[in-house]
């Protein structure tokens, strides 16, 4: 039984990896093109958030899964497991972001641009290393209810650990072991998670009181 | 107050032409010319909320201006002529223009996740494109000229008030600028740490350094200016040497300022003073 749920939390992990590099990238380069006030951009920018933040995650993946089909594209389980969680992650994490930027003084832009940079070079080189540090708690906080939520994807049959606890208890009707384990072996992946994420505050906050 | 310069003038650094900032429907600096030549230091004086800032924020292009336009070295900033029309020119453009320019704001703008060397070394190395093994003697050089070599290693939240500035200065000065702005350079500092800030800054003016410097500090500013500008209400009331405009101001808005400035900075505190005498 253990083999089984482990063979699916090796998945769960992919879907939670793949979900948070695609939804960090999302909401990095949308929150930095926020940020060069163009306004037809960040319309879309603005639209794009309300609308994937505003529809369930579950919908979403149905979307991707079985409505994509209709119009020719047919993704696999988990490849539509981490655009879904992609797309919508990346929602979030232009907030996220968007709000470590902002945190950063307008004085720090300027003296950037001061020294000659263009905006862009001085929200790469300046601003975001200094908002990296501010948004690092509600980014731990998003991959470990990112790690959770990935369960949502059994829906769409990606053969992750809570579909496999499933599927297990289907063939065997041991209910409460499979799922108490299931939920153990959630835990055992989660708590490193918070660990990781204090570990690079400390690393950053170097230098700082 | 002045004549408009005259904009092929050849030895002028920095020129304002007609310059006009408006923030909603207030016209913050109205219809200013000024002229700075090679090397010469010019400072701007006035009460707050009369446009010093402004101005200064003007010829960085930190402000777009309303109407009226800068030159640095003959070179409009901010716009460009295309095909005989003025545009407005590209983030690019501006920031290549800026690298000439150094700026020392009132409140440091160390930027707080680096050292003080990694903060001086940053424009050469990201800007400029110098490798770290030219930039870092040069970081520390000018950190040495500061009085800062030994704080290098140092990231600004562990220097004082004094120190970071200082610090900015150097962080200018790395990228070699042929013009500094300093925007009420020690306003945010305590009172015994200004002196240091000042100092640094008198060794720039005697090197040679066009500086335009919009101050409080009347003393520094007749020591070390050319010329000094008085600003009220957006515009440039009045303008001349320092000697003349601070011992023999002829117009009565810089008598009224300096009345109420040189009073209160030359005295302090007059105990004794009051004692009445019979």
């Amino acid at each position: 039984m253990l083999p089984v749920l482990l063979f699916g939390a090796v998945t769960t992990l992919e879907i939670t990896a793949g979900g948070f590099v695609m939804a960090t990238l999302i909401g990095l380069v949308l929150a930095v093109l926020q940020r060069l006030n163009w306004r037809p951009l960040r319309f879309a920018i603005a639209i794009y958030v309300d609308v994937f933040r505003a529809v369930p995650v579950l919908t979403q993946l149905f979307i991707i899964y079985f409505g994509l089909t209709e119009i020719g594209i047919r993704l696999d389980p988990l490849p539509s497991a981490i655009v879904g969680f992609g797309i919508n992650g990346g929602a979030y994490l232009t907030e996220v972001f968007r709000a470590g930027i902002e945190s950063i003084h307008q004085g720090q832009m300027e003296a950037a641009q001061m020294l000659g940079m263009t905006r862009l070079a001085a929200l790469r080189i300046v601003i975001l290393p200094q908002a990296v540090r501010v948004v690092l708690p509600p980014l731990g906080n998003f991959v470990i209810g990112l790690l959770k939520d990935t369960a949502l994807a059994s829906a769409v049959a990606a053969p992750e650990l809570m579909f496999r606890a499933r599927t297990l208890v289907d063939k065997t009707f041991l209910a409460t072991q499979i799922f108490i384990t299931t939920g153990a072996i959630y835990l055992v992946m989660s708590l490193p998670l918070g660990y990781l994420t204090r570990q690079a505050e400390a690393r950053l906050s170097r230098g700082r009181p | 107050m002045s004549d408009p310069p005259r904009e092929d003038e050849p030895s002028a650094l920095v020129q304002a032409v007609g310059l006009t900032k408006r923030f909603g429907d207030a016209d913050v600096v109205k219809d200013v010319n000024l002229s700075l030549r090679i090397g010469e230091k010019v400072a701007i004086i006035g009460p707050s909320g009369s446009g010093k800032t402004t101005l200064l924020r003007c010829v960085a292009h930190l402000e777009r201006p309303t109407s009226g336009y800068v030159t640095i070295g003959g070179e409009r900033i901010g716009d460009k002529l295309v095909n005989g029309r003025w545009r407005e020119m590209s983030d690019r453009e501006i920031a290549r223009i800026r690298t000439g320019i150094g700026m020392v704001f009132q409140r440091f703008n160390l930027f707080p996740h680096l050292t003080a060397l990694e903060n001086v070394m940053l424009g050469p190395t990201r800007v400029l494109k110098h490798s770290r093994a030219e930039a870092e003697p040069l970081a520390r050089e000018l950190l040495r000229k500061v009085g800062l070599a030994h704080k290098a290693a140092d990231y600004p939240e562990r220097l004082s008030g004094g120190q970071q500035q200082r610090v900015a200065i150097a962080r200018s000065l790395a990228m070699r600028p042929r013009l500094m702005l300093f925007d009420e350079a020690t306003s945010a500092l305590d009172p015994e740490l200004i002196g240091e800030v000042l100092n640094v800054m008198r060794d720039l003016a005697r090197e040679g350094m066009t500086m335009l410097i919009v101050t409080h500090e009347m003393q520094f500013a007749e020591d070390v200016a050319d010329r000094v500008v008085f600003m009220d209400h957006g515009r440039v009331v009045d303008e001349g040497p320092p000697h003349e405009l601070f011992h023999a101001p002829s117009h009565p808005r810089t008598q009224a300022f300096l009345h109420a400035v040189v009073d209160r900075q030359a005295m302090p505190e007059p105990p004794m003073a009051e004692t009445p005498t019979s």
